[in-house]
């Protein structure tokens, strides 16, 4: 199996965070600007997801979705209630991964970022620290090959 | 194995509660001095507090695996059971709920702030623990609720017992992605 990209939303959609592991094969990495689309696109995405799952539910929903499929990957996304938005894109082969994303806000971000008093909570995440530990905790998974 | 990392880093460190109370102590001392005014001092610690709730509340969050509540009066149950033990180390209760379920006081009987406090005369106004307050606010304000925090009653001031009035304002929306213009 393997994994694409990891996006990190703040509840006012602001990307704090992108990260990407494999790029489409044969594919030119994308300017800039249609980057930041695509990353617009998907906060957008998520959003009305989120509504529309939440709005045809017949019960209110204890969880949002937890991901998606098409023929060509997997969405896997968890949402905290401080609706900080954690999304692993993957293969089709990788399965229930919302343990590894509550560890990814548990141990990653709320260790690195939230108990950081110096760090600004609405801007994209610079430190160095939060990267890394992010890139070896998913390099590490069982799932991931190189 | 990326599993146990987890365990390893959830011990809960201890920090020895002298030196906590201590150092809160220094800071509002520092406030005094720095701002002359009661006033401003009590709006400091409650701007202080707010910044800390914000983040706090992530902290709890991922440490707690609580899920949503469904109403404001189970929120501030897990609140005072759960965030106030874990952090402060004691258990408020709550009372003098309002009809509408949307105003209450959280009785502080123990509040290990202000352990080694007396305050003097010409200080009677300052809110010495304001801090809660602010903690309160910011925390509530990460999970869509908008509150206001106030010392009713203080026992550092004479009343009998410390109580602080929560009240829930509104519940806030997700913010809408900003539209393409």
């Amino acid at each position: 199996s393997m994994i694409f990209n990891f996006y990190l939303f703040d509840r006012k959609g602001t990307c704090l965070y992108f990260c990407e592991w494999r790029a489409k094969p044969g594919a030119k990495p994308p300017s800039a600007a249609a980057r930041e689309a695509d990353i617009k696109l998907m906060y957008g995405m998520l959003y009305s997801l989120k509504g529309f799952v939440t709005r045809i539910s017949p019960t209110p929903p204890k969880f949002g979705f937890q991901y998606y499929k098409t023929s060509s990957y997997k969405l896997n996304f968890f949402e905290t209630l401080t609706g900080l938005k954690f999304v692993l894109t993957t293969d089709l082969n990788v399965g229930d991964i919302s343990s590894e994303l509550r560890e990814i806000y548990s141990q990653i971000y709320v260790e690195h970022v939230a108990k950081n008093p110096l760090v600004n909570l609405e801007e994209p995440i610079e430190s160095e620290l939060f990267k890394e530990r992010l890139d070896r905790y998913v390099r590490n998974l069982s799932f991931f090959h190189h | 194995a990326p599993g146990s990392m987890s365990r390893a880093s959830r011990e809960v460190k201890k920090v020895s509660g002298e030196l906590f109370t201590l150092t809160y102590g220094s800071l509002v001392a520092q406030l005094i001095k720095d701002y002359e005014d009661v006033a401003e001092v009590n709006k400091q610690l409650e701007k202080m507090g707010h910044s800390i709730g914000v983040r706090l509340i992530d902290d709890f969050l991922a440490h707690t695996s609580t899920g949503r509540c469904q109403s404001f009066p189970e929120t501030v149950d897990i609140l005072c059971k759960v965030g106030f033990k874990m952090f402060l180390g004691v258990t408020p209760a709550v009372a003098n709920w309002s009809p509408d379920n949307k105003e209450c006081s959280i009785i502080l009987d123990d509040n290990p702030l202000t352990t080694f406090v007396e305050l003097p005369d010409h200080q009677s106004d300052l809110l010495y623990s304001n801090i809660i307050c602010g903690v309160l606010r910011g925390a509530l304000s990460m999970i869509q609720m908008r509150c206001e925090a106030t010392f009713a009653k203080d026992a550092l001031r004479g009343d009998e017992t410390t109580e602080i009035r929560l009240r829930l304002v509104e519940m806030m929306e997700d913010e809408a992605p900003p539209s393409d213009d």
